[in-house]
């Protein structure tokens, strides 16, 4: 009997022994703690649609595209920049997708292709201005903000709904998930359903989870954000690092914002305002800190879905104004920079 | 000419050059942009128009906070983006004690000078949060700030509970007017007074010396015995100030205020307005001239954009490539190439001479 006890206990130690091993790992840990405590909540005190399995579906079909976006911020973020141009990249790309499907007659797959070209082309040119002419990269993506936002409305002032065929027929399909289904009150059962840009989002996730997990290059964000000098000294070329980064969050942007189109299926200029906020908040409760080298993409994924459980749980309450959803999220994110900076600060502490 | 040698070396130099471009291409396209013309506000008190006019009178709220977001950025090596929500609680606020119990009033029902400073108040707390969470809690501005970017407008319609309020008070119109009797709006002076206390304040005090210093090393500055947490605080506490100066500013202008939409993007126009500066934006050494001089210049811009009919939504798209080729010809990666042409050249001519010799 003691024995099995004190193999638990020893099970237990090494388990708090990983989490507690890196940053990132911590960070992560508290994050998935919160949210899996916030969503047990929602289910118990709030109840209603929480209890049944669609609500989670339904919240990562009205975020899928944060998500992609979150995740291409962390990895800008973990390698010390920012990019605050997602959001109007985002509105762009839905803008010219729409614009191209429904006013010059093009095909799906060409508006695919436009958009992860905007993406790349907003993520190169910026990387550029980052990595090799040394320009901040707030200034630099604030900039390409700014620009993105404008195009949208020299592209196209008026918003408008995509009625081409093969378009609608993309946007309407939906992956039907049996054993997630609930019955409803008629008692029929309706199985869940998600749309298909939450099938990109999540393999956007783990691929780049394993990209910065288990690749070189991954390993090398996490570098070059710790210390650019000593990822030199390393052999590491920093400023290839820098670029790369900033040319898979504007990738991200573009694939991010295709998701997006899908999931709303019009362009217009008001499309996406404050996602870039959003998918930074997202990445600092997901445990990216801005000062680069830690973070974790997983974080990010919690992070969104945090987010949004906050926004369910307070729209839930009947406090339907915009103004409680501003005010739940600024307490949230100042909460998780609190444990961060209590975090670092502790760690500094026992290196001493 | 040794004053112009020293002004090619400087700081000043990057604005000035954008201020001229800007100049000329109105003078080639429209000579007329530059007229200044004596008319009569609604109210039938004499004003100034013109563009220029135009210029220095709107921009006066975006040279205010040039002037906080310079001192926020030395000291804390990074920018503040709550402003323009901060401006929002402060516009709020003022509205609040103004209107008594009323949403449409005629007459002011409290002075204007305890709604000012009870917004300056309300400001300086929003400040003074921002600023301990930057310096106490080691959080990176941005994100520290990101907090009140996201709650303070929301803040703002929860002060008056987002009544639709009205001062029709022609005494509380005159801060987004004139004075009447005198031609000059009012928010131009204002700016003037606010450019004057800070030059007073940086000869006169070590503000401006101990946030160089804070910026520069924080360490350092601490082992010569300036404390950097206070440094950094009391610049976001006083960035807080310049925003009620612009809540007083904007309320007054419209005699209401549009909770989501008041100075919307204001605090890119500010970063932008430090950064045309030539300040670094890592933080360090700051010129305080050449960020309020950036400052009008964006205000410039703006009005030339609109001389030349693009339309209100697409302004932002030709602002970016400006900003662009400006942060482009001043990075530093630039600048050192010129300087090795410059010194190649100097060094063939003396090469040259030598052999003439």
């Amino acid at each position: 009997m003691s024995k099995k006890s004190s193999e638990s206990a020893n099970a237990f130690q090494k388990i708090m022994k990983k989490i507690t091993a890196t940053n990132t790992s911590l960070l992560l840990t508290i994050t998935i703690a919160i949210f899996l405590f916030m969503y047990l909540f929602a289910i118990i005190f709030v109840g209603g649609s929480f209890t049944k399995p669609q609500a989670f579906l339904d919240i990562l079909n009205n975020n899928a595209c944060l998500i992609i976006l979150a995740c291409g911020m962390s990895i800008v973020m973990i390698t010390g920049g920012i990019d605050i141009s997602v959001g109007g990249v985002v509105a762009l790309v839905s803008m010219c997708c729409a614009v191209y499907l429904d006013k010059r007659g093009g095909s799906v797959l060409g508006a695919i292709v436009i958009s992860l070209l905007i993406g790349l082309a907003f993520g190169a040119f910026q990387g550029f201005l980052v990595a090799y002419l040394d320009i901040q990269p707030f200034i630099v993506t604030l900039a390409g903000m700014f620009f993105a936002r404008g195009m949208v409305t020299i592209v196209c002032e008026v918003p408008f709904n995509v009625e081409h065929a093969g378009f609608v027929a993309l946007k309407d399909s939906r992956i039907e998930i049996p054993f997630l289904g609930s019955f409803n009150r008629l008692g029929q059962f309706i199985p869940g359903s998600s749309e298909v840009g939450v099938i990109v989002s999540l393999i956007v996730v783990v691929v780049l989870f394993v990209i910065m997990k288990w690749t070189r290059l991954g390993r090398a964000f996490y570098a070059v954000g710790g210390n650019a000098q000593s990822a030199m000294m390393l052999g590491i070329n920093v400023r290839r690092t820098r670029f790369l980064s900033h040319l898979i969050c504007g990738l991200m942007a573009g694939i991010g914002g295709f998701v997006y189109f899908m999931h709303v299926g019009s362009g217009s200029p008001a499309h996406a305002t404050g996602y870039e906020m959003n998918a930074i908040a997202a990445a600092i409760i997901g445990g990216t800190m801005l000062s680069g080298g830690v973070g974790n993409i997983m974080g990010a994924f919690f992070g969104v879905l945090s987010l949004a459980t906050i926004k369910n749980i307070v729209a839930a309450w009947g406090l339907q104004d915009a103004w409680w959803t501003g005010i739940t999220i600024a307490t949230m994110i100042c909460l998780f920079l609190i444990i961060q900076s209590i975090v670092s600060a502790v760690r500094s502490n026992k290196k001493r | 000419m040794k004053i112009f040698k020293k002004l090619i070396g400087s700081q000043i130099m990057l604005p000035l050059i954008a201020l001229l471009v800007l100049v000329l291409f109105n003078l080639i396209w429209d000579p007329s942009f530059f007229a200044i013309s004596l008319g009569a506000n609604n109210a039938g008190d004499p004003i100034l128009k013109g563009n220029l006019v135009t210029i220095f009178d709107y921009g006066s709220e975006l040279a205010i906070l040039a002037i906080g977001m310079t001192l926020v950025t030395a000291a804390s090596g990074g920018q503040d983006i709550s402003v323009g929500a901060t401006i929002a609680i402060a516009g709020s606020v003022i509205l609040r004690i103004i209107r008594g119990n009323e949403v449409n009033v005629d007459t002011m029902k409290a002075p204007l000078i305890v709604a000012f400073i009870a917004a300056v108040v309300a400001t300086m707390l929003v400040g003074a949060f921002n600023g301990a969470l930057v310096s106490f809690f080691k959080v990176p501005p941005m994100v520290a700030t990101l907090i009140m970017f996201t709650a303070g407008r929301s803040i703002a319609g929860w002060i008056n509970n987002y009544d639709n309020i009205y001062i029709g008070d022609p005494r509380f119109k005159i801060f987004g007017g004139v004075v009447p009797g005198f031609p000059v709006p009012t928010a131009i002076i204002i700016a003037l007074v606010c450019m004057i206390v800070i030059a007073l304040v940086l000869k006169f005090t070590t503000l401006g010396l101990y946030a160089q210093s804070v910026g520069i090393n924080e360490k350092s500055a601490k082992l010569n015995g300036i404390n950097p947490i206070f440094v950094k605080f009391l610049t976001f506490v006083l960035l807080g100030v310049c925003c009620a100066v612009c809540g007083l500013i904007q309320t007054s202008r419209l005699g209401t205020i549009n909770y989501s939409n008041i100075s919307l993007n204001i605090e890119m126009d500010a970063i932008l307005a430090v950064a045309l500066g030539g300040n670094a934006l890592g933080g360090g050494k700051f010129n305080m001239a050449s960020s309020v001089l950036g400052a009008y210049i964006i205000q410039f811009l703006t009005v030339t954009l609109y001389k030349l009919d693009v339309p209100s939504t697409a302004i932002s798209a030709y602002k970016a490539v400006v900003v662009i080729i400006l942060v482009v010809i001043s990075s530093p990666v630039v600048t050192k190439k010129i300087k090795e042409m410059k010194s190649r050249r100097n060094a063939k001519e003396a090469a040259r001479k030598a052999g003439v010799e």
